[in-house]
């Protein structure tokens, strides 16, 4: 009886070993969480902090999503957050400038409010055209040019800079297109969070089932059924869990629902595409994946046009949430998207992990804000954290090695 | 038994054990003074585990038994490669510990630059490099910037490092692996001179011949204990060999049934020209052609131009190529290793490590890297057919691991070439080219290597073989291109061809009359 007991704990000691890394994230989470809430006399876990600290995370995820294939294929992109900030100032002069008086006298009939919902759309296009344009001028002078990533989004970094100047010339232009402020300031409402709740649940279980049925067509080794279920579970109870905590608020806000089927998307194409494939071993060895005959330069390319789109994203959240475009616009987003895939993980480099970086960023921001600390504090300790999140990968895997 | 003194290092009873695994068992060797002591033995033997413990890579307390270094006791620190050194023990690396662009004089006194007060002595420091470099008659100039050299130079450099920190025993890991016949012999002169210099060697290598050629005595280890040390004198290849496999090798290279037919791919005058060095011509004018089920072997000293000659035919190397390539007879433009492999040709490369694989990959992930297409459909790739692919590709070539999804990085050095095999046997290639296939892998897993050829070309495919291993050129080839400085010094058949023949064609001493391109 002991004897197994001992083995037991042995081998799930052992297991929490191995796994140690991606338990450290979710560990650190669970701590800065703990520490802030007791540190804000629980004000911190109130539904309506959590709702604004998930909101607030989601502009830097977009980001740190695709920072997260741009690292693991060997490059880095510093322009991030002058491109985040471009993308606003163009969308909100192309929304309060430009578009009203064209649309006035394109449609003089039509109401004020479809003539928003179309401005609304006109902007989003072009956001996404711009962060587009953005990833194929990188793109080509990194993948076909040639010249180091970390110089030309350096050099990005500064002119999207001059750009933001250039299209504000230095002064804040408000939007006041309601249906545009709402795709980062309004919230799914109570109904249909739980239906988004459910539909996620459902997935997860179908395709949880739908692989063990497929390995067993295949006659693999199954993994013991409890284990999956028990992982169905977990996760459809934390589903429900935030969709409850979320709608006590005023409900899942929609920028939250946007990162989460943009993370899905994401997690997709690393994991089951070839392009994700080929993204990672070309990270790993250039040299051996140009000999498997992959064209790296293209995939590359396709690197920095995802992370250009999705500074289109970013923008366009950005713009909503300050209901403004700025001429500090996203400055030094690039540092806290590069941090969230640091502290995720970037050796790993998953799309969960920056996402869970980028909560972490946010926690850390959110708590310090709350506690009403120094902003000097606030950078000293957002520093100090980044470095002891590499000091934990480089001991974790110097203890695996 | 009692005079110690013969003995300059004595490993008694020494058990390494690794978390999970017994690295070395119970190991002894005696090593005399002033000679040179061979250590064989497969690879994962425990050759490299023992070398480690002697260089102070290990600490005294990591293991059990004792090291006597003149009768006394050495008790190494964690992280005391320093003391080693101290002791005058040094050790050069199988792979090369150099800082490429660092010059010769920089590496060979890396860490102990003569200097006062901090400030280093360059004249001193060159003119010292130089007397070590005279002192072994090595053309070599101090100020060479290691990265220039070939592979031969940096590891005499690495020695000539070693013997300028006045080495009383000299460990060699592997040191031929990458040397060209030239250069082993320079080496071996290197190490006849450290001989009578009453230098003590270690040789650890895997190529049982260089043991008859330099050794006093040989020790060979098996799965991590000592099967036995005997004699040079007394020992004969077969001996060894079946001592390190722990079986008989009635053959070194197993006998085919090869039926070479009709010619696939044909090379027409292909000129190069090198893509690092401008207006250098890495292949000159060479033509030939190989048949369905035929194994053609391409000999040539290090850089001769051998495998610049098979990455072109790759599509990835070089500029200004000319001349033609003929598939199965209709020319083909071939730009990229993608339009290679649909062509139906696919190499292994050379360095597995560098151009072969991602090691901190797993198995599987390797494998299909170059077949994704296969499993693919207009979005996903399929996961299950990918594994079941690969696990019968790993049946095939009996890849041994608990796993697919293990990392590279967890085998063996055979079995990391065969997942580079397998990665372009699963592109069922018309004409497999390997480079190299069988270097730093160990006789058991050559043997395999060398069935598997057999195999693939009484499959029909043709199979193109480049080695710096003139032995395994003869045992596999049924035709040999031997390369000379770029160019084709001749193509001969396997029934006309020997050892000194092919030496004498590569080195440029005989220009044969092309046997006829079929």
């Amino acid at each position: 009886m002991l004897a197994t007991k001992t083995i037991s704990i042995t081998a799930v000691s052992k297991s929490i070993r191995t796994n140690i890394r991606t338990y450290t994230m979710i560990i650190a989470l669970a701590l800065i969480w703990l520490l802030f809430g007791s540190l804000t006399h629980w004000v911190f876990f109130e539904p309506r902090n959590l709702s604004n600290l998930f909101r607030q995370m989601t502009i830097v995820s977009f980001l740190a999503i695709g920072m997260v294939l741009v690292i693991t294929t060997g490059n880095i992109d510093l322009s991030v957050g002058s491109a985040t900030g471009l993308v606003s100032a163009v969308t909100a002069y192309l929304q309060v400038q430009i578009m009203p008086p064209i649309l006035h006298s394109l449609f003089p009939a039509m109401a004020a409010g479809p003539l928003g919902v179309l401005n609304t759309i006109i902007a989003i296009v072009t956001a996404l055209l711009v962060g587009l344009l953005i990833g194929l001028w990188q793109g080509t002078i990194i993948a076909f040019l040639k010249v180091p990533a970390f110089i030309v989004t350096l050099g990005g970094m500064l002119i999207f800079r001059g750009g933001v100047l250039a299209v504000t010339q230095g002064k804040t232009l408000t939007i006041y297109e309601d249906d545009f402020r709402l795709i980062a300031q309004g919230y799914v409402s109570d109904v249909a969070g739980w239906i988004v709740g459910a539909l996620v649940i459902v997935a997860f279980v179908y395709i949880v089932f739908r692989g063990r049925q497929q390995r067993k067509e295949f006659g693999f080794k199954l993994v013991p059924f409890y284990r999956d279920l028990l992982k169905a579970v977990v996760i459809s109870a934390l589903v429900v869990f935030f969709i409850f905590i979320m709608n006590s608020y005023r409900g899942i806000p929609n920028p939250v629902l946007l990162m989460a089927v943009v993370a899905v998307i994401f997690t997709y194409l690393a994991n089951n595409t070839k392009f994700g494939r080929y993204s990672y071993a070309l990270g790993g060895n250039k040299e051996a994946t140009r000999l498997s005959g992959i064209n790296i330069d293209r995939v590359v390319f396709t690197v920095f046009i995802l992370i250009g789109l999705l500074t289109g994203v970013s923008g366009i959240v950005l713009t909503g949430y300050v209901a403004a475009g700025t001429i500090g616009g996203g400055q030094n987003y690039e540092l806290d998207a590069i941090a969230a895939c640091v502290i995720g993980g970037t050796s790993q480099g998953t799309i969960i992990g920056a996402i869970v970086g980028s909560l972490i960023i946010a926690s850390l921001l959110n708590g310090m804000s709350v506690m009403n600390m120094d902003v000097f504090w606030q950078y000293i300790i957002r520093g100090l954290v980044i470095i002891a999140a590499v000091y934990i990968d480089v001991m974790s895997k110097r203890n695996r090695s | 038994m009692s005079e110690t003194n013969d003995f300059i290092l004595d490993i008694q009873h020494v058990t390494k054990e690794f978390p999970g695994v017994v690295a070395l068992t119970d190991v002894s060797i005696p090593v005399k003074k002033g000679t040179i002591h061979g250590i064989c033995g497969e690879n994962g033997a425990g050759k490299s585990t023992l070398m480690k413990i002697l260089a102070g890579v290990y600490p005294f307390d990591s293991f059990q038994g004792r090291i006597l270094y003149n009768g006394e006791e050495l008790r190494f620190e964690r992280d005391s490669i320093r003391q080693a050194i101290e002791k005058g023990i040094a050790i050069v690396y199988q792979e090369l510990a150099l800082i490429p662009l660092m010059t010769v004089g920089e590496n060979i006194y890396l860490g102990r630059e003569p200097s006062t007060s901090g400030i280093i002595n360059w004249n001193k420091l060159y003119h010292e490099t130089q007397g070590v470099l005279d002192e072994y008659h090595l053309s070599i100039s101090p100020t060479a910037v290691v990265t220039n050299l070939g592979v031969g130079q940096q590891q005499i450099v690495e020695i000539a490092k070693a013997l300028s920190e006045s080495a009383k025993v000299l460990i060699l890991d592997e040191p031929t692996s990458a040397l060209t016949e030239a250069e082993v012999e320079i080496l071996m002169g290197i190490l006849a001179h450290l001989k009578e210099r009453g230098v003590t060697c270690i040789y650890i290598s895997h190529k049982v011949e260089e043991f008859f050629r330099i050794t006093d005595s040989i020790t060979v280890l098996r799965d991590g204990g000592v099967v036995g040390t005997l004699a040079t004198k007394e020992a004969s290849y077969e001996r060894i060999i079946s001592m390190m496999v722990g079986r008989e090798m009635r053959e070194r290279f197993p006998i085919g049934n090869r039926k070479p037919g009709e010619v696939i791919l044909e090379v027409r005058n292909l000129s190069v020209d090198s893509p690092y060095q401008a207006g250098k011509r890495s292949v000159k004018d060479v033509s030939f052609s190989v048949r369905k089920g035929e194994i053609l072997g391409i000999a040539g000293l290090m850089g001769s131009g051998r495998s610049e000659l098979v990455t072109t035919i790759f599509g990835e190397y070089g500029q200004n190529r000319s001349g033609e390539i003929l598939f199965e007879g209709a020319p083909v433009v071939i730009d990229s290793a993608r339009e290679a492999m649909e062509n139906g040709i696919s190499l292994v490369p050379e360095d597995r490590k560098r151009m072969g694989l991602v090691v901190d990959q797993s198995i599987l992930k390797n494998m299909s890297l170059p077949n994704l297409e296969r499993f693919s459909g207009f979005l996903s790739i399929n996961r299950n057919a990918e594994l079941n692919a690969c696990e019968s590709m790993a049946t095939y070539l009996a890849i041994k691991t608990p796993s697919l999804l293990a990392l590279v990085n967890s085998l063996s050095g055979g079995n990391q070439q065969k997942v580079v095999i397998a990665k372009w046997l699963m592109s069922e290639p018309k004409v497999l080219i390997l480079d190299e296939p069988t270097r730093g892998i160990d006789v058991g897993a050559k043997f395999e290597i060398y069935k598997l050829m057999n195999k693939l070309a009484e499959e029909g495919v043709a199979i193109v073989l480049v080695s710096s291993e003139l032995p395994e050129i003869l045992g596999m080839s049924d035709r040999i291109l031997v390369m000379h400085e770029g160019e084709c010094a001749g193509i001969v058949d396997r029934s006309d061809a020997t050892q000194e023949k092919l030496m004498a064609m590569a080195t440029g001493l005989l220009a044969a009359a092309t046997s006829e391109v079929k």
